[in-house]
């Protein structure tokens, strides 16, 4: 019945299927699950220092650069901090239309569209700067949520799957980006003498910018990220306690009984898929406003896909995509130290998503074996009883 | 007039078969009810892999070989984490496509590995490649892409006339039913992914050692995407997706070509053409054409 379910990284713990009995066994699993989880982390580690040693590189090295530019100090800090915000935000949205069974993987695409209409607003509205700047971020989310629209509006107009119409606007937002930077009447940068014209826009004036806390040596991040903190808490609070929050959850656990119980999948569940279009445009008009200033064909450069990890890192669970988030921000502040040691950037997204699987793993591992072991009693007993049907 | 039409007809059969190849594999994957967007990881590979094998053998057949294994790789990733531990397919592509972006730039940028790739040759099927307008675009290509003419009737026979054909497509239809009458569901969905790899990765593999000769950071560029917009354009038939690929790479085709024959068309709008057709194709064909039942939906035995 619930096939419209959306299985979301592992299982959750809690849906065990045979209760563990006593708290010796309880507590014996977890640790082992923690063991499970040192283990997957040191093989993902592993390799990638085992892909740099095979390559003439310096593990040791690599490592030192890499917490150097992430943790050591405040001022590599807040290079974490800059890069985690972006995906925060990103995550945020998505969490919501996951928990609304709904699976949104266009992030990438509604990202480049939300800077693109934000873009929009902070190039060419004239104004005072703050005024401008609320606009700009405004309208980025509006675009990032107009371009989730669409395959909302496809899902319950024909029927089309979310994540196959999401997946490919994807790029039919880039080439809408790109349309709009070769275009001097939209988005392209205005001559200047005689220079050439490149595919980019102009740099957003200083005035419509977002404010950056600090200067580099001490502890500095923009306030992009206070902005993503405060939808990170409010989201998980709104869906932990509000009446919306709970119609989302009920058409993400069950929608047969969400309907019965009159909840509009329409409704709550295309504004869901809207709203994690939203948070990715609001993503990119932050990144616009705070760190890039000036569209480019690449601009989104990984950080919707980047973002929608973390949510499925995360879970489902708002409060904790922050600190995925932040560890995702630390490998990517590491990265760019990368290049001092003539070792390729590109070392970053190894690392990354081989911590991914590594953390995947585990609680995958466990529900597998928990589930054969619930299967092997549940025949067990089934064989001693008269023929009942069996785990359905 | 005719010399140009026969121009734009080859490169736009160039620069289907890379997609034709994989598109040979997604459409299995897909109809065995897996949706692994880690077909462009696949080809990725598959295309470093090419090169580096015939770098090390000194053969271009070897080099495709070498694509293929890196295919089937990954397909075994995908499938184990996705058909075994039921971890999100979507989170397991997305990884695997960062995942082989990180490493063959990685490698490609490393010294220590130096390329001295090996093309693979033209061969020139003597009378048909007469044959006016069609006959060179069809019958005188890089050597590997004539496999696709045994290829195409094979994958059909066995996802229509075979056994595990006829599994693999109720799998994708209805697990619970094929469970049921005895088929072990993951494991013909993790079989479909190691199919899926060898072709992708054959396809990435005759990118870089058929048709370009060389490698190029992320020289696949999306074509992974566009093989399943292609899939989705075929309404999840062999037919049809062979049509999509030809279509896709048709639109490359005169994107590249029409500058030179003095035409205007918005060059946005040719690279988002696959994109924009298998959506269009999915919202007018939704009553008629019906993506298979459990696509990309998890099974677990006993999960209701």
């Amino acid at each position: 019945v619930s096939e419209t379910l959306v299985h979301v990284g592992a299982p959750e713990e809690s849906a065990s299927y045979v209760p563990v009995s006593g708290r010796g066994a309880r507590v014996r699993s977890g640790l082992s699950t923690t063991a499970l989880y040192v283990a997957c982390i040191g093989v993902a580690l592993g390799l990638s220092a085992a892909l740099v040693a095979a390559t003439g590189g310096s593990p040791s090295s690599v490592f030192t650069a890499m917490y150097d530019g992430s943790v050591n100090g405040w001022g590599s800090f807040g290079y974490t901090l800059d890069n985690a915000t972006p995906l925060l935000i990103v995550a945020i949205g998505t969490v919501v239309a996951v928990r609304a069974g709904f699976f949104n993987i266009g992030q990438e695409g509604q990202l480049a569209i939300g800077a693109m209409t934000g873009g929009l607003v902070a190039l060419k509205l004239g104004g005072p700067g703050p005024l401008v700047l609320i606009l700009a971020l405004a309208a980025s989310a509006v675009g990032g949520a107009i371009w989730a629209g669409i395959p909302a509006l496809l899902r319950f107009w024909r029927g089309i799957d979310v994540v196959i119409s999401s997946l490919l606007l994807i790029f039919i937002a880039f080439q809408v980006l790109s349309y709009a930077l070769n275009n001097s009447w939209f988005l392209q940068e205005q001559r200047v003498g005689r220079g050439a014209v490149l595919n980019e826009s102009d740099q957003v004036s200083s005035h419509v910018r977002l404010p950056h806390y600090g200067a580099y040596p001490g502890l500095n991040f923009g306030s992009g990220l206070v902005i993503g903190i405060v939808l990170a808490v409010v989201v998980a609070v709104l869906m932990a306690r509000s009446r919306w929050g709970f119609k989302l959850r009920m058409l993400g656990l069950n929608p047969v009984v969400a309907r019965r119980a009159g909840v509009s999948a329409f409704l709550i569940g295309g504004t869901a898929v809207m709203i994690s279009g939203a948070f990715a445009g609001l993503a990119g008009g932050v990144v616009l406003t705070s760190q890039a200033y000036r569209l480019t064909p690449t601009f989104s450069n990984n950080v919707g896909w980047n973002g929608l990890l973390v949510a499925l890192i995360a879970r489902q669970n708002a409060a904790l995509a922050i600190p995925v988030a932040l560890f995702f921000g630390a490998l990517q502040a590491g990265g760019s130290f990368l290049s001092t040691l003539n070792v390729s950037t590109d070392l970053t997204n190894i690392v990354q998503a081989l911590l991914v699987l590594a953390v995947v793993f585990p609680t995958a591992f466990r529900e597998l074996q928990r589930y054969r072991r619930g299967r092997a009693q549940a025949l067990a007993g089934a064989a001693g009883t008269a023929p009942a049907a069996v785990g359905a | 007039m005719s010399h140009d039409i026969t121009t734009i007809l080859s490169s736009a059969i160039r620069l289907s078969v890379p997609l034709l190849f994989a598109a040979m594999g997604e459409y299995v994957a897909e109809r065995a009810g897996t949706l692994n967007i880690s077909v462009e990881a696949m080809m990725l590979s598959g295309a470093y892999a090419g090169i580096l094998g015939s770098s090390v053998t000194g053969n271009a057949a070897f080099g495709l070989a070498w694509g293929m294994g890196i295919g089937v790789v990954i397909g075994l990733i995908h499938g184990n984490f996705t058909h075994r531990l039921q971890v999100n397919t979507f989170v397991v592509g997305v990884t695997l496509n960062v995942l082989a972006l990180g490493i063959t730039n990685y490698l490609f940028a490393s010294p220590e590995l130096p390329l001295t790739p090996r093309q693979a040759s033209v061969l020139t099927v003597p009378v048909l490649s007469d044959i006016p307008i069609v006959g060179k675009p069809l019958f005188s290509e890089r050597w590997p892409a004539f496999l696709l003419y045994g290829l195409i009737p094979v994958v059909w026979w066995i996802m229509q006339r075979s056994r595990w054909g006829l599994e693999l497509r109720s799998v994708g239809e209805n697990p619970k039913a094929a469970d049921v009458t005895g088929i072990h569901v993951n494991r013909r969905r993790r079989q479909a992914l190691v199919w899926c790899g060898l072709f992708a990765g054959l396809g990435g593999a005759y990118l870089s050692v058929g048709e370009v000769g060389t490698f190029n950071s992320n020289m696949t560029a999306g074509r992974g995407f566009i093989v399943i917009a292609a899939v989705i354009f075929g309404g999840w038939t062999l037919r049809g997706a062979v049509a999509g690929c030809l279509l896709f790479g048709g639109a490359d085709a005169l994107r590249l070509a029409l500058p030179a024959l003095g035409y205007k068309l918005n060059p946005q709008l040719l690279i988002a053409a696959p994109y924009l057709l298998a959506i269009v194709a999915m919202c007018f064909f939704a009553k008629r054409v019906r993506q298979p039942g459990a696509l990309a939906q998890p099974f677990e035995r006993g999960a209701s």
